[in-house]
């Protein structure tokens, strides 16, 4: 029950974009298309998963027993950094015109903030290890989820008759703004 | 000696990602046509846009493919179109010089203001609001063209009008998409007579808001009938290759000098 607690939660209520404004950028930049937006997911999501594995091992195997805490955020950036180079490579051999879509914003996983928060959270809220592996799993479809909302919702847009100072950046903020207001209704659905 | 754990430990998992992303990368290269960034080296490195791929990168990719000609970069001109020519064996493709030309010559003094503009000074707020000269097809005068211009290729002069340099120009284009007026465009340097003038107001308006507006009174279509027309009260050039030499003086003749030949304030 505890498991199905932490996943609903990292996907619906603690959702990184939506409630911890974690991970904006490429959330509003890859978020154009749904096609990109939805591989942009399975590439945070797939980051996230094997950082939280990992660095839930570096922290417990390695950091703690040797009182070496200090150095969390430097040794979880450097598993970050080194994922972010997998997937870039994999992408690049497996399909090129979703790493040209995803341009700049694939190697910019390296520093979104919500990939390093997962895993400051992950070991805040000292999880064992499958907690872990679910919260990991969970905060990325979490991104996934609102990704691909936030695409759809701007695919329409594109349609739409937005008022001239508003086009572009300032429609897509004003729609998540209102995206979040709207999942802050999953605020107490598991006490 | 308390340093030596934290070192050591750092320097291990680097070496273990790394030895990691060594294997990894051994399985996932991707072989890459070496031409590329040979074509890449050879290109201005503007991203500029101006080929119509977005950026040098894809540009190049597409010359290596063949999708298009070398001489699709403007920026570089003859010399890189060649240069890249050679290197790939293929021919360089004609090149057409163009340039951006100014079509109004609403100075300060010509064009009258239609108030006392105090808002943002760039000329896209100053349009939002309908524009602060009377004229509402004219040059406002704020220079978004020259602020965009990544060659340094315009400026504006004393009489508040944006002027091009041919030499430092590229054709890229950037200054023609930010002229809420759309007063710039591209055209062949080659070309001599212009119209200066972008105005559909009738000819009593247009004189009324500007000395140097076309007020289609037709002079220079009936001197040059093959080449220049009238439509919606202003003189346009359909192909300027048609203007024979003996047409000139006629042309020139515009009382308002809303067509003629570039003259030298019209130059960097």
């Amino acid at each position: 029950m505890e498991l199905v607690a932490i996943f609903v939660s990292a996907i619906l209520i603690n959702n990184f974009v939506l409630y911890y404004f974690l991970g904006i950028c490429p959330f509003l930049g890859v978020s154009k298309k749904i096609e990109s937006a939805f591989s942009m997911g399975l590439a945070v999501t797939f980051v996230m998963s094997i950082t939280a594995v990992v660095s839930w091992a570096i922290n417990n195997w390695i950091l703690i027993p040797y009182e070496l805490d200090y150095l969390e955020i430097v040794s979880f950036i450097l598993v970050i950094a080194s994922l972010v180079q997998l997937v870039e490579m994999f992408i690049r051999k497996i399909s090129p015109p979703l790493y040209q879509a995803l341009g700049i914003y694939l190697p910019l996983i390296t520093t979104n903030c919500a990939i390093m928060g997962l895993a400051l959270l992950a070991s805040l809220n000292e999880y064992n290890f499958v907690e872990t592996v679910i919260f990991g799993v969970g905060s990325g479809l979490g991104f996934t989820l609102a990704i691909i909302l936030m695409a759809g919702i701007r695919e329409q847009l594109d349609l739409a008759e937005i008022p001239e100072p508003l086009k572009g950046a300032g429609i897509a903020l004003i729609v998540a703004g209102i995206m979040a207001l709207a999942f802050s209704g999953f605020i107490g659905m598991i006490t | 000696m308390d340093i030596l754990v934290p070192v050591i430990t750092m320097t291990a998992l680097g070496f273990l990602f790394s030895i990691g992303l060594v294997l990894a990368y051994r399985k996932l290269r991707v072989e890459e046509d070496p031409k590329i960034e040979e074509v890449m080296e050879m290109l201005p490195q503007a991203n500029c846009g101006a080929c119509g791929y977005s950026g040098c990168r894809a540009f190049a990719e597409a010359v290596v493919q063949g999708k298009v000609e070398p001489s699709g970069c403007t920026v570089g001109g003859e010399s890189v179109a060649n240069d890249i020519a050679a290197a790939l064996g293929v021919q360089a493709g004609e090149i057409i010089k163009k340039v951006a030309r100014v079509h109004c010559r609403g100075t300060k003094e010509a064009a009258k203001d239609r108030g006392f503009y105090v808002g943002i000074s760039t000329c896209s707020a100053s349009h939002l609001v309908g524009g602060n000269k009377q004229c509402s097809y004219g040059c406002l005068g704020f220079g978004d063209c020259v602020r965009v211009c990544t060659f340094d290729a315009m400026h504006m002069n004393n009489e508040g009008l944006p002027v091009v340099s041919e030499e430092k120009c590229t054709a890229c284009g950037k200054c023609v998409d930010a002229c809420p007026r759309n007063i710039l465009d591209l055209c062949h340097l080659s070309q001599n007579i212009l119209v200066f003038c972008r105005s559909l107001d009738r000819g009593p308006t247009a004189r009324k808001v500007c000395k140097n507006a076309c007020i289609s009174c037709g002079i220079c279509a009936r001197a040059s009938p093959e080449a220049i027309v009238m439509e919606d009260n202003l003189a346009i050039i359909k192909d300027y290759k048609k203007i024979a030499p003996e047409h000139i003086p006629l042309i020139e003749k515009c009382p308002t000098d809303a067509i003629g030949r570039l003259s030298k304030d019209d130059e960097g």
